[in-house]
């Protein structure tokens, strides 16, 4: 087990991916949502460090560096989103956002 | 590749490190406090940043802490501030189908793992030896060569959408 393997890492961003996935997908509660978000954006920046240090090329890092400065931007208008719904509904409970279903 | 070639240290780090931040991952998702959650997802990041160190991608890691920890997550608590969540007691913060997403968890990193596994096995991190290139990656000084080079462009795209980004969030937000 000397050797770092480029897989322990990828595996690694697989778990962050998955736990992501799952609060998304399992949480009511939006800025959660939000949270669990981040977890999966984390997970590619991990995936994109490690390829560029596998290749031996610096765009992986560079790419990563995009994404980060994406998710924080997504984040800014993300929560301004959800303190607009807060401001109209009293709630952040995405399971009462629902008067566009059929 | 400033890895060394014995990775005996490096791989010490990377699994305490790793256990810390998949722990500290189902934390987030599965406390039932909104703040609690918020500083899980604190370690996260943190744990991210480190990764980011043991891969030899310092200016990466310093942008992790400055972003996510400085910005995001206090920006995540004013969130949680403003939306008056219930602070210091415990509510259920899952909906009714929560077993279809964990489901959904699962088979996502099952499928994951066993690709990756299939496909990379055993391949080691550092580049093939005799790749000039590989010798200098993870430098500050590469990165604002490439950012400020070869992708001018989608940097300077990057500052107009982190512009409208701002406009948009305050024009969302403000009480008119």
């Amino acid at each position: 087990m000397d050797d770092v393997m480029l897989n322990q890492f990828l595996i690694l961003a697989a778990i962050l991916f998955s736990t992501g996935v799952y609060g998304v997908l399992a949480k009511k509660n939006a800025i959660l949502v939000l949270m669990s978000i981040e977890l999966i954006l984390n997970a590619v920046n991990i995936n994109l460090v490690a390829f560029g240090a596998h290749n031996g090329t610096i765009a992986g890092s560079v790419f990563a560096l995009f994404v980060i400065a994406v998710a924080a931007a997504e984040v800014g208008v993300g929560l301004a989103i959800v303190l607009l719904i807060y401001r109209n509904r009293h709630s952040v409970d995405l399971d009462d956002v629902a008067q566009m279903k059929g | 590749m400033i890895i060394a070639a014995d990775g005996f240290a490096q791989n010490v780090f990377f699994y305490v490190i790793a256990a810390a931040m998949a722990v500290s991952a189902i934390r987030v998702v599965t406390v039932k406090n909104v703040v609690h959650a918020a500083m899980y997802l604190v370690l996260v990041l943190a744990g991210v940043g480190a990764q980011f160190i043991l891969l030899a991608s310092e200016f990466v890691a310093a942008t992790q802490v400055l972003v996510y920890i400085g910005a995001v997550v206090v920006l995540v608590l004013f969130g949680v501030m403003l939306t008056r969540a219930k602070l210091g007691e415990d509510v259920n913060l899952t909906n009714d189908y929560w077993w279809l997403g964990a489901i959904s968890a699962v088979m996502v990193f099952g499928v994951m793992a066993y690709s990756l596994l299939d496909y990379y096995g055993d391949d080691p991190l550092g580049a093939e030896p005799g790749n000039v290139e590989s010798q200098i990656v993870g430098n500050t000084e590469q990165v604002s060569d490439a950012l400020f080079g070869q992708y001018l462009v989608p940097f300077e795209i990057i500052s107009v959408l982190l512009l409208g980004a701002l406009v948009g969030a305050i024009v969302l937000a403000r009480k008119d």
